[in-house]
Formats: structure tokens, C-alpha cells, sequence
């Protein structure tokens, strides 16, 4: 047995990563310590405070391009550029997590164990004190979702998967109200999700067979060593195209792209409102992530052979959000399909095969981000006896009772529509051009297309909020706490002015845009 | 037909530069500013600003004009009178970048003068409409984020500026129309605008993005000096997605059936959107891009034709219409068509079509504010068969919608004479037998013109009462609503000859606009199409004047095969219907099945099949985890086989 020789680790370029990891673990010693009155605020000031610590890394390790920890991590530029992405989005999912001014004892359940609709349920969510596992959960899904940006090879990818995957499948089952549905939603998801892990395994298997046999190479499913497989590899390229395909199909579940999108509704509708958040922005960034590193590194020498089957996938994708979007009669189902066409969007930037479609890409997913988390955000707002609102009818005549979060729900949608001089126009316009620059028009021509069609049930709703008299059922508004306001506005600001001046953050994407190989 | 369709350009392009801005100059964002910063105050402020809040967007589009006049007469003065303002860098990705930037030449200072001048009048106007309206305070907002939105249409220095506006007018219409949401089909309108809308603004945005696959640029003065480089087919493609937006923006043929329906909006929305501004932007659109449509004779070819076809289909339709609002709107696509045509001549055309649109900003405004006028005095009604004689209630308004009417059939010497006969003129100036057929439209759509416009006037202040049994005694609108009325119909007698002998020389200095082609010669001479062009007029006046002297039923009255279809607009309503509308429902439902059922529900439909059970095939429901697991490894095994299908060549 040969000695085991460890591989050296750059500590300082995986700090972040560390950082998050560490903050669960003491999370975990909290919950276990801490007397419970003060649980709640060390949590949310522990994560926040990680949060915040990681970024700061992530900001000092800004030029670092280099490959550690043996081969299994890569801090390039999309790295350093989509944890920082992660991280800030995740602050500001913290916020909302962290609300409790909005409903007494916030928008988790104090016991995710009571039977869902007996007397003891109805009592606990009367105002007994929420969990607060749910920040630890949160911190460790955060910590995969950074390394799963940096995973240089699959079985690294593979095991962030399902470091992020498992705490998000428990903070699904976590909402205060309605537990059966949220129960539903986080038992689904686990399934769907397990189910999904498996292809990508399998993916990783078939991979691996195919490495084998390059002469002076040992076989391993690390990104350059699949790289130089694919053009030297005597082993039958069936095994390629088949893993191929099994990680796409893993991956594009976590996107939401269609047909691997089916859980998306049900999973945002039942989910917990921040932790819906949560999920639109950060596992967004962490899926595409996650998909540009593998086709850009490990399959780039594959000769964009399969653009014309993931076309077709983004194509299907737009055309599910887009149309099942206009048919919804619930606001989290409705922001679901958006996000099912959102992913079709970026994969259109995923299948441009630049510089800049890369920092395209990039830009989108941070832009989409910002918007989606504050539209959950108002979500949380809209309110009756029975916690959220969530059927549209209920939102009829909103812009009558409360004109300045109408408002500020208004210009949200309008982003998502694409209406320019917001970031929903300019990141579309990021995504679009270098993907007719590669020569791909008709996908531009289906984006363009579908985001017409789109655009018709956010403007519903808009005209619902601002045309309709307040009906007896239209909820109120309830005034938000400091954590969501602030969430709220960044979330606003932030889609306004990269709306009207891109350019800064596109500069960064663009300086960012180069993977070590 | 051969020769007639050939990609030959129609005259080169030249290289087209832009001055800096300084001076006064320098200030025209504020143009757009002052709109937007009052639409702003008036949304956001809420209830606290009811009190003042419409003389606040009067005073805001007043300031506008005053400015706008002002940067007027500093462009006079210029040499180069294309002068550019660059505010910043708005999207720049990679090789891609886009100014945000700001360009006032000839062509966008009568834009800005028509918009704010008119607009100004009709802002005016509303203060005393909508007084009794409890959303006034709103309705001033959204107009003036529609009078912003449209000059940064107008304003913009390349295409992607252009395309701001153009979204940003759409929105504000579209909440416009849906005003007042209490009336079902005012919702039904404001969603049909928005749809069809959307048909054309897809056309534009892919425009966009050819020009930057193509050209790698959207800034006009780099497009226009790039576009003579380009294949005939990409300048064909590019011309007809950029004619595709302006036809939906415009009310053109095939998309012109949202703008009569757009009428439900508050009759001022329809004087200075429907009528005066945003519909013109398709002309703008082609005008401004007119290095492109030069470039391709077979482009102006089907640009000639939509006109030509849609000032028929105006005219046709109109003549068979009884509200007042939906004629005035028929005819205003059918005017737009004969701008469509201007434009698509080419050449000195293109000026002409200019002085058209901005004299049948006025007239057109000015017969909009009447009817309102006259709907104010008569309860909102709007059918022309239970008016009659109201020019001995009305005469303010009567002799304003006379100027009006003598404006748009064209009548020397009120001002659409000197607008529409030169157009007339230019068509009957083609080289080949084409010169007939669209000269002979554009001259049969004079005759009709004055036809239904004659018909609507004389039902309306002429011939016996036939009014609904509650009006006794209709009284005449007051000064503020009679003010802007008089001011129009000034405009409407004097602006053709003053526009007509001014603009086009005006226009010269605008990249490829103005009279630097000298005309064919014509098929008929100057002075036989002039005659012909009066002989019709008034024939067809003659004839209505005839028909409805002495009122007419107030019932539908059993009609031809043609009236029949013109009542029903010509069938276009039936043709969208199932070309768009059933498939879209279709694949709608189609989806929705799929995604919720389709694949669970063939598994189960087939086991239901062999246990022979109806109660299984009850079961059937949404949601389960299992049909989301065999739709996702039907999927999954369809990308399988697909990549394995690159893999051994078929694909790709």
C-alpha cells in the first residue's frame, strides 16, 4: 500500500467556502447552547456576519486564478464572480429569513414534527417562536452552493449537489402556515431531486469509462482530464454523449429548464416565501453556475456538437414559462413559470459559446436575482388572517390600498417583462446578442418571442393591482420590518440601476470571464 | 414583375455624421426630463397632489413645447443640423455597445414641436373632460409619462433608444385605453392593443438584434453608413421586421385592427395617442430609417403596398362605421396609409409624407377634441344616426369640425390639400405600370375619404334631430375645452400650405430625407391628377351630402355583401381570430395538459384500460410525484437519445 499523500490546499482561496461551512457547525453548537429566547438574533447575526466574511474573501481573492485542493477545486474568475454573486443574494434571502416583525414568531414553524392540521399545529402557528435551524440549514445550502461554482471535477460537483440540495429539501417543509402544502412541496422535491442526483451520477460513471485508455493520462472525471478524453479517447463516444447528457439532465433539474421542470410550481408554491426566494436567485446562480463550468471546460473541445439538443431544451423552456405563466391564478405559481422561462433565457446565454456570452450569462443571472428576491419579498407583504395571499384575485385593487408597494411590485414586473430602462431589458439584451454573435438567431428569435408573450401576465397582474376596485377579500399590506424593507429596496434599487447603467457591473462579468482550465 | 422585384439598391447610401451638442443644445435631455420627472410626481404623490395635480402636467408639457421651440430655432442657425448628445454608456458587452444618447436633427425637431404643441393643446382640453373624473390626477401621470416616453422615441440617436420609447408608449397607451377599467370592453381593448402590439414590437426587437449580428452597432449614423455593405436579402429581411413594428405601432394592414377597438380609452387619449402621435411612430420609424428602405427597391415596394391597401381598408370600413370615435379612427389609418405610401415612394416622398402627418396631427386632434365636444354635450353618446342638427347648439365645435372636415377630404385651400395631393401626385410618379395602380388608389381613396367624412359630418350637425328621448336642449363645452378646439382648426386651415412650403426644404438636412431626387416624370401631368383628385373629393362629398341630407335610419338597416363586410371590418376580426387566437388558445391548453396530466395520464389511461375501471380514470389528478417522475424520464430519455443522435452524426 503506497503511502497517502495529501494534497496541498491554497487555505486562503477556499476561505469562503470554509467561512460558511464553519458558521453552520457553530449554528449547529447554538441551537444546541444558546438558551432559546436569544437563539433567534446570535443565528441571524452568526449568519449574516458569515455571510458577510466569505464576501470580504471572495473580494481579496478577486485576482486569484488558480486550481487547489489537488484538482477538485477551481477560484477562476466565474468562480470569485458567482460566489460573490451567491453570497450577496444570499444576504439578502437572510433578511427576509430572518423577518419577524410581518407575523408573530416569523414564517417558520416552531415544530416541524406535529402532525400538519391538528389542534397542536393550529396553536404552534398561532405565535409560538419559529425554528431557527433554518439558519444553519441556510448556511450550510450556501456553503454548497460555493463550492458547487468551483467544482473542478464531478465528484466534487456531485457531492456540493447534495450538500446545497439536502438543507434546501428541509427548509421546503419548514412554512408556519399551510403545512400540508409545504410538506407536499418539500417530499416532492426531495424525491424529484434524488431522483435527478441519480442521472448525474450515473452521468458521472459513464464519464468516467470514457476517460479511461488515453495513453499517459489515468483516467479521473477531473475537467481537463475529460477535456483531453473527448478529443484523444479510443473508448466508444457513445459513452461520452450518453454521460453527457445524464449530467446535462441532472443539472437542467436544478435549473428548472424544461421537461425537468415539473417540480417548480408546486416546490415554490409550498415552500416557505423567503425560502422561495432563496431558491429563484441562489440556486439559480449555483445551477448555471454549475452548467457553464462543465460546458465550457470539460466538453468545450466536444464542438458545441449538442447546442442543437439544448437549443431545443431552452426553447421548449421559454415556451412552458412563458405560456403556462399566462394561465396561473396563483402569484408564487405565476413567479415559478417566470423562472421556468428565466432559466430558458440564461440557457440561451449557457449555449453562447464566448467571452461574452459567458460574462452575459454572468450578468443575468446576478440582474434576475436582485429582481426575483424582491418580488418575493412584496410577496411576503400581501397578507390576511390566514398569512400570505397568494391568489391573484386577492390582489385586485392593491395599488388602491397601497400604492407604494403596488409600485414598487409594478416596477418588478415590468423588469421581468423586459421593459428597458430596467435590468430585466439590458440583461435579456446581454444574453440575446453574443448568442446571435455565435450565430444561434434562432434562439434569440424564440427569447424575443416568448418574452412578448410574457410580458401579458405580469401586465395582468399590473392592470389587476391598478384597475380593479379593492374588493371585501383584498388583504392588506402589512407594514414590513427593517430586515425586509431593506431586502426589499436593494432588491429595487438594484434592478433599477442596472437597468440604466449596466455597464460597471457588465465591465466586472466581462473582466471575470476566463476559466482556468 | 421580374424587374420589379429585384434587390437593387434604389440610390446609394453615403456616409452620415453627427455634430456634438453645446449650447442650449446640450440641454434637450431636459425634453424628456420634464415630462417624466412630472409623471413621477403625480403617480407617486397619491391623493395629496388631486388639488393641483393637472396643472402641473399641463405646465410640464407647456415648458416642453416652450423649450422644444426654443431648441428649434437654435438648430436653424446650425450647419450641420444633426446634432447629438451622448449621456452615457447604457449597455456595453464585449464588442457590443449601445449610447444613451440623445439626437436632435430636422426630423426629430418637428416631432418634438408636434408632440409638445399638440400634446399641449390637448392636455389643456382634458383639464375640463375629465374634470368630473375622480382619476384625473392619474390619467395626467400617465399622460405625461406617455408624452415622455414618446419624445425619447423620437429623441433617441440609435435603435436600441428608439425601441425604450416605442415599450414605453405601448405601456402608457395600454393603461390608457384600459382607463376606464369598469367597462369590460375597454379591458377587452387595452388586451387586444397590447397583443398586437406585442406582434410588431417582436418584429422590432429582432430587427435590433440583426443589426447587431450584422452590423455590430444600433447607433444610426453607424447603421445607415454600414447598411449599403449588407446583402440585398439581410436588407430585405431587417426592412420587413422594422415594417412589421411600425405597422403594429401604426394601425397598418395585417395589424390594424386594435386601433378602432383602442377608442374606449378617454376621447383625449384618442386625440393625442391614436390619432395625433404614438400612431405616427411607424412612419417616424420608417422615415428615420430610411438609408435602409432606400437601399432595397423591393422593400419600398411592400411598403408602398400596406399603405395603398390600408388607406382602402380605412376607407371602406370607415364608411360603413356609426360610432364617431371609430370612424375618426378608420380614418386615421387610412390617412397613416397614405403616410405609408409617402414613405415607401421614397425619394422627395418622404418629406411629403412628413407634412402629412404633422397637418393630419392637427386636423386629425382637432375632429377627435370635437367629437368629445360634441359627446360632452349629448351624454357620452356616441352613435352619429341619434345626432343631427347640432349646429344650431354647437357652433364653436361645428365650425371647428367643419375646418376639420375640410382639412382631411382634402378641399383647397384647407391644409390637406397641400399635404395629401402631392402624395397623390409622387404615386402616380412610379416608372412602370405600378404608377397606376397606387396612384389610383391613393386617388379613389380621396373620393372615398370625402365620402364617409361627409357622411359623419352631415349626421352629426346637419339634417333633422334624432336624438335619444333625455337630451333636451345639448349645450356647447366650456372655454377650456373650446380654446384648443379653435387653435386646431386654426392649424387646420393654415398649417398644409405653411408646412408644405417650409418642410421639405427643412427636412433636407436630415440624413437621406428631402427633395434631392429629381421626380420621374408622371403619368398623367401635375395639373390633370390635381383636378382629378378635386373632381373626386367632391364628388364623394357631393354624393354623401345627397345620400344624408335628411338623416338617416337609427337602426341597422339590412345591407349589400360589402357593407356587410365593411360593418364587419372587412373580416379581419374573423381571420386574426383563427390565424392567432384559436392556435394560441390551442397550444395554451395543449401545455397545460402536458404538464399537468399528458404523460401520467397516458400510464394511467392505459391501465385504466385494461382493469376496465371508470372509477380509475376518476382519479386522474394533477400533481403526483409519479407523473412528474415519468415526465421527467420521458424527457430525459428523449435527451439521451438526442445527444447519442449528435453523436452518430444526425444532428448537428
Amino acid at each position: 500500500m503506497s503511502e497517502l499523500k495529501l494534497p496541498s490546499i491554497d487555505y486562503a482561496a477556499v476561505a469562503p467556502i470554509l467561512i460558511m461551512l464553519g458558521a453552520a457547525l457553530v449554528g449547529v453548537l447554538v441551537e444546541a447552547f444558546v438558551p432559546r429566547r436569544s437563539r433567534h438574533l446570535a443565528q441571524l447575526t452568526l449568519a449574516l456576519l458569515a455571510v458577510l466574511a466569505a464576501l470580504t474573501m471572495v473580494v481579496l481573492n478577486a485576482d486569484d486564478r488558480l486550481i487547489t485542493a489537488g484538482t477538485a477545486i477551481a477560484v477562476d474568475g466565474p468562480t470569485l464572480f458567482l460566489q460573490g454573486a451567491i453570497l450577496v443574494l444570499a444576504a439578502m434571502a437572510l433578511l427576509l429569513i430572518g423577518e419577524r416583525a410581518l407575523e408573530r414568531g416569523g414564517a417558520f414553524v416552531a415544530q416541524a414534527a406535529v402532525t400538519a392540521e391538528s389542534a397542536d399545529d393550529r396553536r404552534q402557528a398561532e405565535g409560538a417562536s419559529g425554528a431557527t435551524e433554518v439558519y444553519p440549514l441556510t448556511t450550510f445550502a450556501i456553503g454548497g452552493m460555493l463550492i458547487f461554482v468551483a467544482a473542478n471535477d464531478l465528484l466534487t460537483m456531485f457531492i456540493a449537489l447534495e450538500v446545497f440540495s439536502l438543507p434546501l429539501y428541509l427548509l421546503c417543509a419548514l412554512a408556519r402556515r399551510r403545512r400540508l402544502l409545504s410538506q407536499e412541496a418539500a417530499l416532492k422535491y426531495f424525491m424529484l431531486g434524488a431522483y435527478a442526483s441519480a442521472f448525474f451520477l450515473f452521468g458521472v460513471a459513464l464519464i468516467y469509462g470514457f476517460t479511461a485508455g488515453v495513453p499517459g493520462r489515468s483516467s479521473g472525471v477531473d475537467f481537463a482530464t475529460i477535456n483531453a478524453a473527448v478529443t484523444e479517447s479510443p473508448a466508444s463516444r457513445v459513452l461520452l454523449f450518453a454521460g453527457m447528457a445524464l449530467l446535462a439532465i441532472g443539472l437542467l433539474f436544478k435549473a428548472a429548464a424544461a421537461p425537468f421542470h415539473v417540480w417548480t410550481p408546486d416546490v415554490y408554491q409550498g415552500a416557505p416565501t423567503p425560502v422561495t426566494g432563496f431558491m429563484a436567485a441562489c440556486t439559480k446562480v449555483a445551477a448555471f453556475g454549475a452548467l457553464l463550468r462543465v460546458f465550457h471546460v470539460a466538453f468545450a473541445s466536444a464542438n458545441w456538437d449538442f447546442t442543437p439538443v439544448l437549443g431545443v431544451v431552452a426553447v421548449l423552456t421559454m415556451l412552458v414559462g412563458a405560456v403556462l405563466a399566462v394561465t396561473q391564478t396563483d402569484i408564487k405559481r405565476l413567479l415559478a413559470y417566470s423562472s421556468i422561462a428565466n432559466a430558458g433565457y440564461l440557457l440561451v446565454g449557457v449555449l453562447a459559446p464566448s467571452k461574452d456570452g459567458l460574462s452575459g450569462t454572468m450578468f443575468y443571472l446576478v440582474a434576475y436575482g436582485f429582481s426575483v428576491l424582491a418580488a418575493f419579498a412584496v410577496v411576503t407583504l400581501v397578507r390576511d388572517g390566514d398569512g400570505e395571499a397568494t391568489h391573484l384575485s386577492r390582489w385586485a385593487g392593491l395599488g388602491r390600498r397601497s400604492p407604494f408597494y403596488a409600485a414598487l411590485f409594478t416596477f418588478i414586473l415590468l423588469a421581468f417583462a423586459g421593459i428597458p430602462l430596467t435590468s430585466g431589458f439590458t440583461s435579456k439584451f446581454a444574453v440575446f446578442g453574443p448568442a446571435l454573435a455565435e450565430g444561434r438567431a434562432w434562439l434569440v428569435v424564440a427569447g424575443v418571442l416568448t418574452s412578448m408573450v410574457l410580458a401579458f401576465p405580469y401586465l395582468r397582474v399590473v392592470v389587476m393591482m391598478w384597475l380593479s376596485e379593492p374588493g371585501e377579500s383584498t388583504p392588506t399590506v402589512a407594514v414590513p420590518g427593517a430586515l425586509t424593507s431593506a431586502a426589499l429596496m436593494i432588491g429595487v434599487v438594484a434592478t433599477l440601476v442596472l437597468g440604466i447603467a449596466p455597464a460597471p457591473l457588465l465591465d466586472l462579468a466581462t473582466g471575470a470571464a476566463e476559466f482556468v482550465r | 414583375m421580374g424587374e420589379i422585384l429585384t434587390n437593387a439598391p434604389a440610390e446609394p447610401a453615403g456616409a452620415v455624421t453627427y455634430a456634438a451638442a453645446d449650447g442650449l443644445l446640450s440641454s434637450v435631455w431636459l425634453l424628456v426630463a420634464i415630462p417624466l420627472v412630472s409623471a413621477a410626481i403625480l403617480l407617486l404623490l397619491g391623493r395629496r397632489a388631486d388639488r393641483w395635480g393637472h396643472w402641473l402636467g399641463v405646465a410640464a408639457i407647456g415648458v416642453s413645447f416652450v423649450l422644444g421651440l426654443a431648441s428649434f430655432f437654435q438648430l436653424r442657425g446650425l450647419e450641420n443640423k444633426s446634432v447629438e448628445l451622448s449621456l452615457w454608456d447604457f449597455i456595453s458587452v464585449g464588442g457590443l455597445r449601445v449610447d444613451f444618447g440623445l439626437l436632435f436633427d430636422p426630423l426629430a425637431a418637428v416631432f418634438v414641436l408636434l408632440i409638445t404643441g399638440v400634446g399641449f393643446l390637448i392636455h389643456l382640453y382634458a383639464v375640463e373632460y375629465m374634470a368630473h373624473d375622480a382619476g384625473r390626477r392619474r390619467f395626467f401621470g400617465y399622460f405625461n409619462l406617455f408624452v415622455a416616453a414618446m419624445l425619447l422615441l423620437v429623441l433617441g440617436n440609435n435603435y436600441v433608444m428608439l425601441y425604450v420609447g416605442w415599450e414605453g408608449v405601448g405601456l402608457a397607451s395600454y393603461l390608457l385605453i384600459s382607463f376606464w377599467y369598469e367597462r369590460p370592453s375597454a379591458a377587452t381593448a387595452g388586451k387586444k392593443a397590447f397583443l398586437m402590439n406585442r406582434v410588431g414590437d417582436a418584429g422590432l426587437a429582432i430587427a435590433i438584434f440583426i443589426m447587431f449580428a450584422t452590423l455590430g452597432t444600433t447607433q444610426y449614423d453607424e447603421v445607415f453608413s454600414g447598411v449599403g455593405g449588407l446583402a440585398g436579402g439581410t436588407v430585405l429581411v431587417l426592412g420587413l421586421l422594422l415594417l412589421l413594428g411600425a405597422t403594429g405601432k401604426s394601425g397598418q394592414f395585417p395589424l390594424q385592427a386594435w386601433l378602432p377597438d383602442a377608442m374606449e380609452g378617454p376621447t383625449p387619449v384618442s386625440a393625442l395617442i391614436h390619432a395625433a402621435t404614438m400612431v405616427t411612430a411607424g412612419v417616424y420609424l420608417i422615415a428615420r430609417s430610411n438609408p435602409i428602405f432606400s437601399a432595397n427597391t423591393t422593400l419600398q415596394l411592400v411598403v408602398v403596398s400596406v399603405g395603398a391597401l390600408t388607406l382602402l381598408i380605412g376607407c371602406i370600413i370607415g364608411a360603413a362605421k356609426d360610432d364617431i370615435k371609430r370612424v375618426l379612427a378608420w380614418s386615421t389609418v387610412s390617412q397613416i396609409g397614405y403616410m405609408f405610401l409617402g414613405v415607401g415612394l421614397g425619394g422627395a416622398a418622404y418629406a411629403l409624407a412628413i407634412v402629412h402627418l404633422l397637418a393630419h396631427g392637427f386636423f386629425k386632434a382637432n375632429m377627435f377634441l370635437g367629437a368629445g365636444s360634441v359627446m360632452h354635450g349629448m351624454h357620452d353618446q356616441v352613435d352619429i344616426r341619434r345626432f343631427g342638427g347640432l349646429s344650431k347648439y354647437m357652433k364653436v365645435t361645428w365650425i371647428t369640425f367643419m375646418m376639420g372636415w375640410l382639412a382631411i377630404i382634402g378641399m383647397f385651400p384647407f391644409s390637406g390639400f397641400f399635404s395629401k395631393e402631392p402624395i397623390i401626385v409622387a404615386a402616380f410618379e412610379r416608372e412602370d405600370w405600378t404608377a397606376w395602380l397606387f396612384g389610383g388608389a391613393a386617388l379613389v381613396g380621396a373620393g372615398l375619404t370625402a365620402f364617409y367624412m361627409t357622411r359623419l359630418f352631415v349626421l352629426t350637425f346637419h339634417g333633422p334631430k334624432r336624438w335619444t328621448e333625455d337630451i333636451e336642449h345639448p349645450h356647447e363645452s366650456p372655454a377650456l375645452m373650446t380654446i384648443p378646439l379653435i387653435l386646431l382648426a386654426i392649424g387646420s386651415v393654415g398649417a398644409g400650405f405653411l408646412l408644405s412650403t417650409s418642410v421639405p426644404d427643412w427636412l433636407e438636412a436630415t440624413a437621406g430625407l428631402g427633395g434631392q431626387e429629381e421626380g420621374h416624370e408622371a403619368v398623367l401631368s401635375h395639373g390633370v391628377i390635381t383636378t382629378l383628385s378635386l373632381v373626386v373629393t367632391v364628388l364623394g362629398a357631393g354624393l354623401a351630402w345627397f345620400l344624408f341630407r335628411n338623416g338617416t335610419a337609427t337602426a341597422p338597416q339590412p345591407a349589400g355583401v360589402l357593407v356587410t363586410a365593411a360593418r364587419r371590418n372587412l373580416y379581419t376580426d374573423a381571420f386574426n381570430e383563427t390565424v392567432f387566437e384559436k392556435p394560441g388558445i390551442f397550444l395554451t391548453r395543449a401545455l397545460v395538459f402536458l404538464d399537468n396530466r399528458g404523460v401520467d395520464g397516458l400510464v394511467n389511461g392505459l391501465a385504466a384500460a385494461v382493469g376496465g375501471g371508470s372509477g380509475r380514470l376518476r382519479r386522474l389528478q394533477t400533481g403526483f410525484v409519479r407523473s412528474y417522475a415519468t415526465s421527467i424520464l420521458t424527457g430525459a430519455l428523449l435527451v439521451v437519445a438526442a445527444f447519442l443522435a449528435v453523436q452518430a452524426g444526425w444532428l448537428a
